[in-house]
C-alpha cells in the first residue's frame, strides 16, 4: 500500500489496542472536539499503592493518525507509574509508530494530551498535585485552550469566544460571547465546567452567555 | 479484500473507455500533425478535420454552433478563461463586480478570490440546506457594475443541480453575463443553449470516461472575452497553444458514448445506495437535494465517525470513495460545500461521497454498503461521541 502511513501506523489503525471505556475510571481525559475533526478520550485505572497504571483504555473519533497514536500511547503507558507515563511524549509515540506525516501532527498530539489530561484528572481527584498552585486567570485560560469552538474548529480562547475570566473565593466566572440559546451553548458550558471544576481550589464554575 | 478495486469516485475522474482510446490512437500515430490551414500539408488538414468534427459533436451536445466551442485543458482552464476573460473585457466598459455561489469548485472559487485580491468586488451567494442557490439574493446582489454571474450547474461534492433556466433568466433580465461550470452534469443532465440564455459553459472530458487534460468552454457568439493566455493564434485566437487534437477527438467520442439508458442506470445505482444505507445504517444524513441531484452522486454523512478513517478502511477492503473530512484534504480544511449548506464540522468530517460510472454495477453497491455497515459499526464502537 502506498499510503503516507507506516505499516505500524496502519496495523494500529486496523487493530487498535486497549480500545473502549473503563467504568468508574480513576482518571479520565477528553481532548479535541468533533468540530476540529479529532477527539480522544483516555481512561485510567491506577493502583493507589504503587501508582502504576494497571489498565488504560481509549476511545477515538479521529483519523488513522489519531487512532494509531492513541493505541500506541496506551501500550506505552500501561504498566508505568503515573510519573513515568507523564513523560511519554508525542515524539516518543511517533518514533514507536515509525513516523507520521508532518501534516498529521495535530491529529496525533491529541492522544498524548488525552493521556496527560487523564493523569492530571487522577492527580487532582486524589490530592496528588504536589504544588497546589492557586488558580489564576492564566490557569483558567490554559485550561480553556482545550475547549473547542465548534463553529471554528479551534479553541474558544483563540477564537475569542471567551470575553472575560475571573476567580473570586473559589468561584470562577467565564463569559462566553454567544447567546444562551445557541445550538452549541450547552455543549460549551459542559466542557468549560468539566475543565475547571476539578481544580483543587475551585468550588463553583459559572458560565455566563451574552444575551 | 476484493480481487480488484471497486472505484466509486467517478466525479474525481473516470476510467477511460477503450472506444475513446481507439478513436484517439490514429491522432497519435497516423494523423499526428498540427491542425494547419487548408493550404498546408494533407496530414495537417486531416488532423484539423478531426478537430473540427470533434468541435461539432461537442457543440451539438448543448445545441450550440461549432464556432462557439473553444477546446481547453479541462474544467479549471475553462472556468479561468471564462471569468478572467469576461472581467478583462468589461472592466472599463461596465465595472468590476462579479457574483459566484459559495459552493463552487475551486476552479471558480479561487479564481474569484484571486480577482478579489486584485481589487475586483465579489459577492458569494448563499445556498439553502440542499445546496440550491437563493435566487432572491442573486437578484438583489446584481448591480449596475456587475459583469458576470458564475454559478455551477451541478455541485462536485453533493451533486445538487441548480435551476439554470431561472438563473439565466435573471441574468438576462439584468443584462449580466452568466457562466456555469457544468463539469459534473455535462451530457448527463441536458443543457440547450438555444433555449437557456447561458453565455459561457465549462465542460470536461474526464468525468464522462473521456481523456484527462481536455475540456471545452462554450462561448455564446458575441460574448466579450479577452484571451487570458498569450501565445499563438489557435482556437480562432481565443486560446493560445497547440490544440490537443487526440484529446478533443477522444472527448467527442466520450460524448457520443453517453446514452440516456446509461444515465438512468447511474440513477438507479445512486438511489439504491441511498435506499440501502438509510434502511440499514442508523444516524445518517443525505447531503444535497433529494430531487435536484446529478444521476451519479450519493453523498451521505455517517454521524459519530470520521471520514478519513472510513475511506482508509474502505480502501483496505478494496473500495475507493472520497470524503469531505479535513483529514482527507491536503489543506486540512473541512468541505466548504457541507459547511456552505449549513452543516457543522462534524457533518463534513463524516461525509462520504459515492459517485458512479459506466463500469459500476449493482453488485458494487451491495459490496460497498455491506462493507460500510461493518466499518461504521466498528468505528462507532470506539467513538467517544457515540452513545453505546
Amino acid at each position: 500500500m502506498k499510503f503516507p502511513y507506516t505499516e505500524k501506523v496502519l496495523e494500529h489503525f486496523k487493530n487498535p489496542r486497549n480500545v473502549g471505556k473503563l467504568e468508574n475510571p480513576d482518571g479520565k481525559g477528553l481532548e479535541g472536539s468533533p468540530a476540529c475533526g479529532d477527539m480522544v478520550a483516555v481512561y485510567l485505572q491506577v493502583n493507589p499503592d504503587t501508582q502504576i497504571i494497571e489498565d488504560i483504555k481509549f476511545e477515538s473519533y479521529g483519523c488513522a493518525s489519531n487512532i494509531a497514536t492513541a493505541s500506541i500511547i496506551t501500550e506505552l503507558a500501561k504498566g508505568k507509574t503515573i510519573e513515568e507515563a507523564k513523560k511519554i511524549s508525542w515524539q516518543e509515540a511517533t518514533e514507536e509508530l515509525g513516523g507520521l506525516p508532518p501534516v498529521k501532527a495535530h491529529c496525533s498530539v491529541l492522544a498524548v494530551e488525552g493521556l496527560r489530561a487523564a493523569i492530571r484528572d487522577y492527580e487532582e481527584k486524589h490530592g496528588l498535585v504536589s504544588e497546589q498552585e492557586p488558580t489564576t486567570v492564566d490557569v483558567i485560560r490554559s485550561r480553556l485552550k482545550h475547549v473547542m469552538n465548534p463553529m471554528a474548529g479551534l479553541d474558544i480562547i483563540r477564537t475569542e469566544l471567551v470575553t472575560k475570566m475571573e476567580i473570586n473565593d473559589g468561584v470562577v466566572r467565564v463569559l462566553i460571547d454567544l447567546p444562551s440559546n445557541h445550538q452549541f451553548a450547552a455543549n460549551i458550558k459542559e466542557e468549560v465546567t468539566e475543565k475547571l471544576e476539578s481544580l483543587w481550589d475551585v468550588n463553583e464554575v459559572n458560565v455566563v452567555f451574552t444575551e | 479484500m476484493l480481487d480488484k478495486m471497486i472505484y466509486l469516485d467517478n466525479s474525481a475522474s473516470t476510467r477511460l473507455d477503450e472506444k475513446v482510446l481507439d478513436a484517439m490512437k490514429p491522432y497519435y500515430f497516423d494523423t499526428y500533425a498540427v491542425a494547419t490551414s487548408e493550404f498546408g500539408y494533407s496530414m495537417g488538414i486531416d488532423a484539423k478535420e478531426g478537430l473540427e468534427e470533434a468541435r461539432k459533436i461537442i457543440a451539438s451536445s448543448i445545441g450550440a454552433t461549432a464556432e462557439e466551442i473553444v477546446f481547453t485543458s479541462g474544467e479549471t482552464e475553462s472556468s479561468n478563461m471564462a471569468i478572467k476573460g469576461v472581467v478583462a473585457a468589461l472592466k472599463k466598459k461596465k465595472g468590476e463586480h462579479i457574483i459566484v455561489s459559495k459552493l463552487e469548485d475551486f476552479a471558480v472559487l479561487n479564481t474569484a478570490k484571486n480577482l478579489e485580491k486584485q481589487g475586483y468586488s465579489v459577492d458569494y451567494i448563499s445556498v439553502d440546506a440542499e445546496g440550491i442557490v437563493d435566487l432572491e439574493e442573486l437578484k438583489s446582489k446584481i448591480r449596475e457594475d456587475t459583469v458576470l454571474v458564475s454559478i455551477q450547474h451541478a455541485n462536485q461534492e453533493i451533486g445538487t443541480l441548480q435551476d439554470l433556466d431561472a438563473i439565466a433568466k435573471i441574468c438576462k433580465e439584468k443584462d449580466v453575463l452568466f457562466h456555469t461550470d457544468a463539469t459534473h452534469s455535462y451530457v448527463r443532465v441536458a443543457i440547450d443553449v438555444s433555449k437557456t440564455p447561458v453565455d459561457l459553459i465549462s465542460m470536461s472530458a474526464h468525468t464522462i470516461h473521456g481523456p484527462r487534460g481536455v475540456g471545452a468552454l462554450y462561448v455564446r457568439k458575441g460574448t466579450p472575452l479577452i484571451k487570458w493566455m498569450d501565445g499563438g493564434y489557435q482556437e480562432t485566437d481565443r486560446r493560445a497553444g497547440l490544440e490537443n487534437i487526440p484529446g478533443a477527438v477522444g472527448f467527442a467520442k466520450a460524448v457520443e458514448l453517453v446514452t440516456e439508458k446509461e444515465t438512468k442506470f447511474l440513477e438507479s445505482l445512486r438511489d439504491y445506495t441511498i435506499e440501502r444505507v438509510f434502511e440499514e445504517i442508523p444516524h445518517v444524513t443525505l447531503n444535497g437535494s433529494k430531487t435536484q441531484r446529478t444521476p451519479q452522486n450519493a453523498n451521505i454523512t455517517f454521524h459519530y465517525v470520521e471520514g478519513e478513517s472510513m475511506t482508509l478502511h474502505l480502501d483496505m477492503r478494496g473500495f475507493a470513495v472520497s470524503t469531505g473530512s479535513a483529514c482527507f484534504s491536503r489543506s486540512l480544511e473541512a468541505s466548504h460545500v457541507i459547511l456552505g449548506i449549513g452543516g457543522d464540522h462534524e457533518r463534513a468530517h463524516g461525509s462520504i461521497r459515492f459517485t458512479f460510472g459506466r463500469y459500476n454495477s449493482m453488485d458494487d453497491v451491495d459490496a460497498v454498503v455491506d462493507a460500510i455497515k461493518e466499518i461504521v459499526s466498528q468505528l462507532r464502537a470506539i467513538s467517544p461521541l457515540y452513545n453505546k
